[in-house]
């Protein structure tokens, strides 16, 4: 099984949502992007979304954008995103890492070599904003050949038709945007996320994650009542921010510390009442 | 080389591609609006009463046709080739791009949708959009990048005057690209009510594919005109390329006639072996951006690199899908022109022909000055004066040192 499968199958066991924090790797610098990185599993994340740096991201808001043009800025590179996850590597084997980003960057590295190298760097999926189904083809042959998952989204204006195309050739796990719009801009409803989950849980055996929107523990928990992840980016990404004329130690320290609260919360939620 | 198609003609495929160009890269979000947009541009054109209803408005609205004018002045000063110009700079809004924004408001009406948004460089292009919203009732934001606001003034008060808002950018380079990224995210948060009405044959498909259909009336006009005056097809027909709307709606109709050469001019900026340029198919490479693939500026990492125009319409680090194809393909040729080669073109077609063209258009003269006069004077040459230069007298004066 892979370390993604591997992953929800014991949160399953354990009857608790996993904590997905993403974070832009090499914002604001590749070292402090690693030792955030790095502290992260320790933090209480349980499967981690790693952004890709790009100049011209699609679907993201201020917050990521301006993260993005950061790490560029110190001289991100894609292939310096492999370094970074296999300097992760060496001290934690069991955190799945899925790699969340635009095409452009992977096709300008070569779809196919990139599929390869990825695995080989030990990322276990890729979250691919502008490839839809329609076009990820290109990306989920070479990424099936090399163990990775190619993980799909899931939005409040995909309808029956559309989420059979959707699902068919889904893996690893759904992401369900939880509001039309771009990361990190408006808070979301959660009796609308709820059910649209519930839909999702009618038609297919791969996790839910839920993202967009998710700021604060207290939505957080709300959303792990019901999901098999939640995900927060912006929210930790402004922290990053925040933080960003600090020391190193004390950065990680501090967003580290956010993303500690955002855990206890999401692996509590299902404890509290409903 | 491989083998010709058929039809230089007969694209996109049904997924939306020109050979390995084009396509539908969007966010998920994006793709429900983008089928749906594709299912509505596919009934509308194929029927009557749409093309009825487009082809009265381009009558009394735009007022087309736009004349094929004999520029004699400029063929006898160049000496060569007898030159033509396709004058959209006289339609209504001063450009062609209101060709384009009346097919798509009307397409967003049979829809449904009440609000529409626009993205704009040089601000032909909002204006043309402001224009057709105000004409029809609906609520219009058009987003333009902070350094194209401080370089098209003139514009920037016309969009307002019609009643749109313009909403600056100021991310990135604060160019035509950001302006793009800052409507496609307003139409990902806005997907139920809003129609985005793409300036460029460029975005996911259908855009393409429709912008280029709506613009095709400069080709079509054009080879019908030519026709009457000469007897005869021009045997070389040349327009600007930005993102490539003018120069697609003007090279489509004849890609198919063997005898027509084809050329397409990008601006080369400072110069195509300076880093200063928005020459995307002369030195770009193929990526994925703004839902297509197409020839991109970018670095070796696939970041995008930002365009130099002192025409902000061409100032864009993309080029449309058909434009990447074509250029493949081999049928259409593509060239550059410098900043200083336009700044000249501009001046001497204004001087010699009473004529003041847009920036843009100002690149297709510059390059027919070069090509013209290597020709006989029994040759034909049609360019395609996509719009006029009143918008550029300040930028201009800038350039030329002149206060005013």
């Amino acid at each position: 099984m892979s370390r993604i499968a591997d992953r929800f199958a014991a949160l399953r066991r354990d009857n608790r949502a996993a904590f997905v924090p993403f974070i832009t790797a090499g914002d604001p610098d590749f070292e402090t992007a690693l030792a955030l990185l790095q502290a992260l599993p320790e933090a209480g994340a349980d499967l981690i979304e790693l952004g890709i740096p790009f100049s011209d991201p699609m679907a993201d808001g201020p917050v990521n954008q301006a993260s993005y043009l950061r790490a560029l800025a110190s001289g991100m590179t894609l292939p310096k995103v492999l370094d970074m996850v296999r300097k992760f590597r060496k001290g934690d084997a069991k955190t799945p890492i899925v790699l969340m980003g635009s095409y452009n960057p992977i096709h300008a590295y070569g779809t196919a070599r990139f599929a390869k190298d990825a695995a080989e760097a030990g990322i276990d999926g890729l979250l691919i904003v502008d490839l839809p189904p329609e076009e990820d083809e290109v990306l989920r042959a070479p990424a099936a050949l090399h163990g990775l998952d190619v993980v799909r989204f899931v939005t409040p204006t995909s309808d029956a038709k559309r989420l059979d195309t959707i699902l068919d050739g889904a893996s690893g796990y759904l992401y369900y945007v939880s509001m039309a719009g771009i990361t990190g801009t408006k808070v979301i409803s959660s009796d609308e996320t709820e059910a649209a989950v519930a839909r999702l849980r009618a038609r297919t055996r791969l996790p839910a994650t839920v993202g967009f929107g998710i700021k604060t523990p207290e939505q957080a928990a709300a959303v792990a009542r019901f999901a098999d992840g939640v995900v927060v980016g912006t929210a930790i990404v402004a922290r990053v921010y925040e933080n960003v004329n600090a020391k190193r130690a004390a950065l990680v320290a501090n967003v580290a510390e956010f993303c500690s609260e955002l855990a206890n919360s999401v692996h509590a939620a299902r404890g509290k009442d409903v | 080389m491989s083998i010709p198609p058929n039809s230089y003609r007969s694209g996109p495929d049904d997924k939306g591609h020109f050979g390995g160009y084009g396509g539908r890269f969007v966010a998920e979000t994006l793709m429900p609006l983008v089928l749906d947009l594709e299912r509505a541009y596919d009934a509308a054109r194929d029927d009557p009463a749409f093309r009825g209803e487009l082809g009265a408005m381009l009558k009394d609205y735009v007022g087309r046709e736009s004349p094929l004018y004999y520029a004699e002045r400029l063929t006898q000063h160049l000496g060569g080739a007898k030159i033509y110009l396709k004058r959209e700079d006289l339609n209504h809004t001063g450009a062609h791009k209101i060709n384009n924004c009346l097919g798509q408001i009307l397409l967003a009406r049979r829809m449904g949708k009440t609000r529409i948004i626009a993205e704009t460089g040089a601000g032909q292009h909002g204006v043309a959009t402001a224009t057709v919203a105000a004409r029809f009732g609906l609520p219009c934001v058009v987003y333009m990048g902070e350094v194209d606001i401080e370089r098209q003034k003139p514009n920037v008060f016309r969009m307002k005057l019609l009643g749109a808002e313009v909403r600056p950018v100021t991310s990135g380079s604060r160019t035509l690209k950001d302006a793009m990224n800052e409507a496609l995210r307003d139409w990902v948060a806005n997907v139920h009510d809003t129609f985005y009405i793409i300036g460029s044959a460029a975005g996911p498909h259908p855009y393409p594919a429709m912008v280029r259909d709506f613009q095709t009336v400069i080709g079509n006009e054009t080879r019908a005109q030519m026709q009457a005056k000469e007897g005869r097809l021009p045997d070389l027909v040349v327009a600007c390329v930005g993102g490539g709307s003018n120069a697609i709606g003007m090279f489509h109709p004849f890609l198919d006639d063997a005898s027509v050469a084809i050329h397409g001019v990008e601006a080369s900026g400072d110069g195509l072996d300076t880093e200063r340029h928005a020459a995307t198919l002369s030195k770009g490479s193929p990526g994925v951006l703004h839902g297509a693939r197409s020839y991109l500026l970018q670095d070796r990492d696939g970041q995008i690199n930002e365009a130099h125009s002192v025409s902000a319409g061409l100032d864009y680090p993309g080029v449309g899908p058909e434009h990447a194809w074509l250029k493949d393909q081999g049928r259409v040729q593509y060239f550059s022109a410098s900043d200083k080669d336009a700044l000249a073109a501009f001046q001497l077609l204004s001087k010699l022909e009473g004529i003041i063209p847009a920036l843009e258009s100002a690149h297709a003269v510059a390059h027919v000055m070069r090509v013209a006069p290597q020709m006989e004077s029994d040759k034909l040459i049609a360019i395609c004066l996509s719009g006029r230069g009143d918008k550029d007298v300040f930028s201009v004066a800038a350039a030329l040192g002149e206060k005013i």
